[in-house]
């Protein structure tokens, strides 16, 4: 579905990413886990056309991508949770989740069946439904952003650190989301620095190190190599006892 | 009291213009936060047309006034549209993620050349328009001083309220007006959700193009005379007015708008007439030292 091959890409005079080449097949989630400063956002900002990759290929359904104006990738049915949720603060939770729509069918059937389908996912958002984006906690606006990103009805979902920030139980319910809504049909590429719940959750998992793949494997597979151990997970990142 | 509430009319029709303009500057700053110092010139360019406009239609002898307001709107609208389109794309546009200091010197450069655009065709002299619209009402006759309110005021106070009402539904309640919100808060994210971000901010010069191509034509009505320095005053007292509402704040445009046009109309009643200006500008610089973010501009709270 997603095919990206000597992806490079700058940041001014900075190569954030140096020859990517990444692969998300259809139905799969794909978890890319790596340090602060690897290129992990990059990589999913590139994806989207912010920034325009300087070279490589990256195919989304057969046809190249790079190059194209972000609105344009994503109307062809990608969808991105950012970093940092960028909720829109002066809009209401309703205003934020048609925003999501813009790039996909914007009817007001599709609009209707599309906010139905967001608030079965998360109640507390048709709760909230009135109040401005800025006013909600930060685990409701996880929520609202994944929501969002969702309200196009887009076939591939990127996740750029779901977890950050959020208590545990939290993480929980939006890790859980993210299983259900690929259950449903929808593939999922998730940037993670929760290793250990990245990869429990993935199908296939690529560990990224200053600007390029460095390895890649299964979830567990990875979950059980020692180095990603070492690394990733018996550094700061432990499973929470009981997890 | 019969003279100040004469003053009082006078006042409100002026800010009806004022914030017209006022909404332009306020809409672009929002959306891509810079003053569009050419955007007195866009109305000004309105304000020639109207004139162009309707000596044409007299002299094609069309006598209807409603037919003849509507023709000379559309055609205002359409064109001073077009100049503010051109405008984004020619002066602006090419500088997108340049530094801030860039597009403000080209919009002063964009004033500069329309206002000798406009010179070099049409000529430095005034050019007179007759009234349109003759005629109004006798409010209230007392002491030996008579309260009118004439049929133009009316219109303009009317058109304004009802195009301030249309345009804050647009805001509200459209796709494009949510778009346009959308760019203002975060135009990286707005892009992410399938957002044309160019495309939004070329409307927005079209819409606050529009809005000054109205008040342009009601400006022609009223005075009966333009030429081609009445964008740069006229373009100073909004921007006055934007930024005393709280520049990047809708309804801030509006009221900041009345506001001067208030403060003008009863300075040159009360005081002086040749100091109306040193009234107007005198509030400028009030706003700016003590309260930067105007009556209606402020920030508000926002959780991270």
């Amino acid at each position: 579905m997603l095919a990206l091959t000597g992806v490079h890409a700058h940041y001014g005079p900075i190569e954030a990413l140096r020859g990517v080449d990444l692969e998300v097949a259809h139905g799969e989630i794909v978890a890319m886990i790596g340090a602060n400063g690897a290129g992990k956002s990059t990589l999913l900002m590139t994806i989207c056309g912010a920034p325009v990759p300087s070279a490589g290929r990256i195919l989304f359904d057969g046809a190249d991508i790079a190059g194209l104006p972000t609105f344009e990738i994503v109307r062809r049915g990608i969808a991105q949770v950012p970093e940092g949720r960028r909720i829109f603060p002066r809009m209401t939770v309703l205003e934020n989740l048609q925003m999501g729509a813009a790039a996909g069918d914007a009817t007001p059937s599709a609009l209707a069946a599309g906010l139905e389908r967001a608030f079965a996912l998360f109640p507390v958002l048709a709760e909230r439904r009135t109040q401005r984006g800025g006013t909600l906690s930060g685990g409701e606006q996880q929520m609202l952003s994944i929501a969002r990103a969702l309200m196009a009805r887009p076939r591939l979902l990127l996740l750029d650190e779901p977890s950050l920030g959020l208590a545990p139980m939290v993480v929980k319910q939006i890790f859980q989301v993210i299983g259900e809504i690929n259950r449903a049909g929808t593939t999922v590429l998730l940037v993670e620095q929760n290793a250990y719940h990245a990869l429990r959750l993935a199908h296939r998992g690529y560990v990224m190190a200053q600007g390029r793949v460095v390895m890649s494997g299964s979830g567990a597979a990875l979950l059980a190599d020692p180095d990603v151990r070492a690394a990733y997970l018996e550094g700061g990142a432990k499973p929470p006892p009981g997890a | 009291m019969e003279y100040f509430l004469q003053q009082l009319i006078n006042g409100v029709t002026l800010g009806a213009i004022y914030g017209l303009i006022a909404l332009g500057y306020t809409m672009v700053y929002g959306i891509i936060g810079m003053i569009n110092f050419a955007h007195g010139e866009v109305y000004m360019i309105g304000a020639f047309i109207a004139v162009t406009a309707f000596t044409a239609l007299g002299v094609a002898g069309v006598t209807f006034v409603p037919l003849a307001l509507a023709v000379v709107l559309l055609v205002a609208v359409t064109f001073t549209a077009a100049y503010g389109w051109t405008v984004e794309r020619v002066a602006y546009r090419p500088l997108r993620g340049a530094p801030r200091l860039a597009p403000l010197i080209s919009a002063i450069g964009m004033s500069i050349f329309l206002q000798n655009y406009v010179q070099l065709l049409q000529g430095a002299r005034v050019k007179p328009l007759a009234p349109v619209i003759r005629g109004g009402f006798e409010l209230l006759h007392a002491n030996q001083f008579s309260v009118q309110l004439s049929y133009i005021q009316c219109f303009i106070i009317l058109a304004t309220v009802v195009l301030i009402a249309v345009f804050t539904l647009m805001i509200a309640r459209t796709p494009l007006g949510r778009a346009q919100r959308a760019c203002e808060q975060d135009r990286t994210m707005a892009a992410l959700l399938g957002v044309d971000v160019d495309r939004t901010i070329s409307l927005t010069f079209v819409i606050g193009a529009a809005l000054a191509a109205v008040a342009g034509v009601m400006v022609t009505m009223y005075y009966g005379v333009v030429d081609f320095f009445i964008g740069f005053q006229a373009g100073l007292k909004a921007f006055t007015a934007a930024v005393l509402g709280g520049i990047g704040s809708l309804p801030g445009a509006m009221l900041g708008g009345l506001l001067i046009g208030l403060v003008e109309a009863f300075y040159s009643a009360y005081f002086s007439i040749e100091y109306k200006d040193v009234a107007a500008f005198s509030i400028l610089v009030l706003v700016l030292v003590f309260r930067p973010s105007g009556l209606l501009g402020r920030p508000e709270v926002e959780k991270v």
